[in-house]
Order: structure tokens, then C-alpha cells, then sequence
């Protein structure tokens, strides 16, 4: 597998949240995701952002678009270096929440995406990828 | 701050969600819509929401909310225009919106409404309807 195009993006603020589902969008767009895929893709990257900012203390995004043979796809990693999660299973859980959310960010990020890879050290930060593919 | 203009019209308010929505915005929604149900006596709330490219958890939250604060207020929520690859992706998420009917476009979502409020004033103006069933 090949990355063909990187960017970075700050998620430290709800401004920024907006400016990923953007970004995430046209590059959906860019390499030819259908419309429910890109809608499946930025709302998993709306969920993922708005945990980073709220949860992580904010952080960033790499944005990649990548081939693996003909197929081309966008895979997104989601970074903090804020408190870290300790329990990851009971996280990824639906309805679980330790704020006042629905508990159903990282649960449907999951559902949304091809690849969801979740790591995180309590005390160092959390890092979250997933992608979409064409 | 910005906020989202309500219009009233008939015993409905209408709100036509365009932007996208961060927290302030989000919140100061809630309170002007509860300020206004509470003012005009509004019997139903109808949210269009056909700009919208996305719905996540944090904007179904939003509708949940305000549809349980209008409840609670005598008033019927109901979510217009939510684009079809919205609505898949909203299964997927696995959001359910509790207590919210939705309609296909803001026509539709009055008529919703009209229907439950001549519903209602005739079941508490007489009891002429009782004996039928
Ligand atoms: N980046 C992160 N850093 C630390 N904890 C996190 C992070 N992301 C998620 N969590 C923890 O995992 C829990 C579940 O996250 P999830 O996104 O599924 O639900 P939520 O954010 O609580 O609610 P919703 O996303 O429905 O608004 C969060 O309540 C939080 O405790
Ligand atoms: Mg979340």
C-alpha cells in the first residue's frame, strides 16, 4: 500500500472540527467516493475529532489518501496526547459515555469505516485510524 | 453570537438548520426554541434540516434534546428534509431519534403537525368522536 497525498490538520477547536469535515469531504470526493460513502466517512471523522477536542484536550489529524493496487482510499489518524483511555473494550462500547455524549462516537466510527484501529496509553495519549475504501 | 432565526408560523415554529452547527450555536437553539414555546404557546416545532451533509451524535443529540424539552412543553417535533445518505449513515451510527418523527419536506412536516393538532382540540373539545369505537 501506497500513500499518495498527506496533510495534517489541527482539532483543537470546534472551528477546526468543521474545517476536518471538511477537508475530509473534498478529498472523499477527490478520489471518487460515492455519496453515502463520503457522508459515512465525515461523520466517522466528526466523531473522531469531537473526541480528540473534548476528551484528548485536542490534538491533530493526518488526513492520507492511499492505493493498494487499483483500489484508492482515505485513511484518517486521529491523535491526542491527552489522559488516554483505560479500557478500551468498554470505550468502543455503545452507550458508554464518561461525558454527557450518547456514547456512540467511537462505536459508529468503527461501524462507518473498512479499518478501525484504536490505541491508546492512559497517562500518554490516544490514537485512532481508520479508512475508507472505494 | 450568531444565532438561528425561528419563524413562526400558525401555532409552529420553523427552524431551518444551514449552517453547520458547533456548541454555542447548538445551545442557544435549545433556549431560544424553549423560550418560544413557552411564549407562544407553539404546539409543534418543525426543524428542516435538508442543508445538513451530515448528522453525527453530537447534532442528534441536539434534536433529541430539543424534541424532549418540546414534549415536555406540549409541543411535537418533527425533522424535515434529512437527506437520504444522512438518514443511512444516521443507522449505521446506530443514533435513534427518540421521540422524533420525521418528515420528507417541511410541506409534509406541517401537515404532520396540523394533523396532530386538530387531533388533540378535538379530542379534548367534545366527546362527539368517543362512542365510535
Ligand atoms: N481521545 C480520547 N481520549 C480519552 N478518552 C476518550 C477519547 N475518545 C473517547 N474517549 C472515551 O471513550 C468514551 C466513549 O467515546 P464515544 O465517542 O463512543 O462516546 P461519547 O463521546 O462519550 O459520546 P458521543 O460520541 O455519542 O457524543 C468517552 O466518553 C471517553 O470516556
Ligand atoms: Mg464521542
Amino acid at each position: 500500500m501506497t500513500v499518495t497525498k498527506t496533510e495534517t490538520l489541527p482539532v483543537r477547536s470546534g472551528d477546526d472540527v468543521v474545517r476536518v469535515r471538511q477537508r475530509v469531504r473534498a478529498l472523499a470526493i477527490e478520489i471518487g467516493l460515492g455519496l453515502v460513502d463520503q457522508t459515512k466517512i465525515v461523520t466517522a471523522a466528526s466523531e473522531l475529532a469531537r473526541n480528540t477536542l473534548d476528551y484528548g484536550g485536542g490534538g491533530d489529524v493526518r488526513i492520507e489518501i492511499v492505493q493498494a493496487g487499483m483500489r484508492k482510499g482515505l485513511r484518517l489518524t486521529f491523535e491526542d496526547h491527552g489522559p488516554g483511555i483505560a479500557d478500551i473494550e468498554q470505550a468502543m462500547t455503545d452507550r458508554f459515555t464518561t461525558g454527557r455524549g450518547m456514547g456512540l462516537g467511537l462505536g459508529g466510527a468503527k461501524r462507518l469505516s473498512n479499518e478501525f484501529h484504536i490505541e491508546s496509553t492512559p497517562g500518554s495519549g490516544t490514537r485512532v485510524t481508520i479508512a475508507r475504501w472505494k | 453570537m450568531d444565532r438561528i432565526p425561528i419563524l413562526k408560523l400558525g401555532g409552529v415554529l420553523i427552524v431551518t438548520i444551514q449552517v453547520d452547527m458547533h456548541d454555542r450555536l447548538a445551545l442557544a437553539l435549545e433556549e431560544d426554541l424553549t423560550a418560544m414555546i413557552a411564549r407562544t404557546g407553539a404546539r409543534g416545532v418543525l426543524l428542516e434540516i435538508s442543508a445538513l451533509e451530515i448528522v453525527d451524535s453530537f447534532i442528534g443529540r441536539m434534536l433529541v434534546s430539543i424534541a424532549a424539552v418540546s414534549r415536555v412543553l406540549d409541543a411535537e417535533t418533527v425533522v424535515a428534509g434529512m437527506r437520504p445518505a444522512v438518514a443511512i449513515t444516521l443507522v449505521e451510527l446506530g443514533l435513534e431519534l427518540t421521540g422524533i418523527r420525521t418528515a420528507l419536506n417541511v410541506e409534509r412536516g406541517m401537515a404532520l403537525i396540523q394533523a396532530r393538532i386538530s387531533e388533540e382540540d378535538d379530542g379534548h373539545g367534545s366527546d362527539r368522536d368517543r362512542h365510535e369505537d
